[in-house]
């Protein structure tokens, strides 16, 4: 399965989309990136005017493209376009050290802890376009088809 | 090992991941762990995980789906361990 079928079978659209294309995906990780976008509705109100994105819209970010993507592409023949994958969140906990600005660009990369009984639990990292670690945490899911 | 020997050695397994207190304090073979305990899916999948390790042996899909309750747990681990 390559990185297009994956984003193709995301069960997310706008404006709760946070995966822009995956870079690298492997049995062991992947590697993705997303560029927040200035008009993004959580703006509005994250701060009164003083635009910073949220600590759970990064962790959402994360999710998305270092767990959700990478269980896709395990899953792999058991799932397809007829059969939208089930997701759920089951467990995150996330450091974050610096923070990130509208219009900014974020890569996020995963490493697969444990994959069986279909819940997934990956390591997770995101930087900045300065390559500066910018968040990092263990985020678990569970999926099937 | 006996059976008090093998619920001793589940409970603290089972503790870190439990959402009823009171269930769990009058835990029993029978205590189910999603209805009793409350347990969710992907916790469950940590406990069968943890079940691997406190005891060495290797747990399969199968297993999973049996392991209901507190009395089917203990089975599996036992013919695992007789295996």
């Amino acid at each position: 399965m390559d990185s297009r079928q994956i984003i193709s079978l995301l069960p997310y659209k706008e404006p709760f989309l946070f995966v822009d294309h995956l870079e690298s995906v492997s049995e062991q990780g992947c590697e993705g990136a997303y560029t927040f976008k200035h008009d993004a509705y959580f703006y509005q109100g994250h701060f009164k005017d003083h635009p910073v994105t949220p600590g759970v819209i990064l962790t959402e970010c994360m999710a998305q493209i270092g767990v959700v993507c990478l269980g896709i592409y395990l899953m792999g023949q058991s799932i397809d376009s007829l059969t939208n994958p089930q997701i759920a969140l089951t467990s995150h906990q996330v450091d974050f050290y610096i923070p990130v600005f509208p219009g900014e660009t974020v890569k996020v990369r995963s490493e697969k802890e444990v994959f069986r009984f279909n819940k997934l639990k990956c390591k997770v990292y995101m930087y900045n376009s300065k390559e500066k670690l910018v968040a990092r945490g263990i985020i678990s899911g569970m999926l099937s088809s | 090992m006996n059976k008090d020997e093998l619920i001793a050695k589940l409970k603290p397994i089972i503790e870190p991941y439990i959402q009823d207190e009171a269930a769990f304090k009058n835990l029993s073979e029978d205590t189910d762990f999603v209805k009793d305990l409350k347990i969710n899916s992907a916790n469950l999948v940590d406990i069968i995980l943890d079940i691997e390790d406190a005891f060495d042996i290797r747990l399969e899909n199968e297993d999973m789906e049996q392991m209901m309750d507190v009395k089917s747990a203990m089975s599996i681990v036992k013919s695992k361990l007789e295996a």
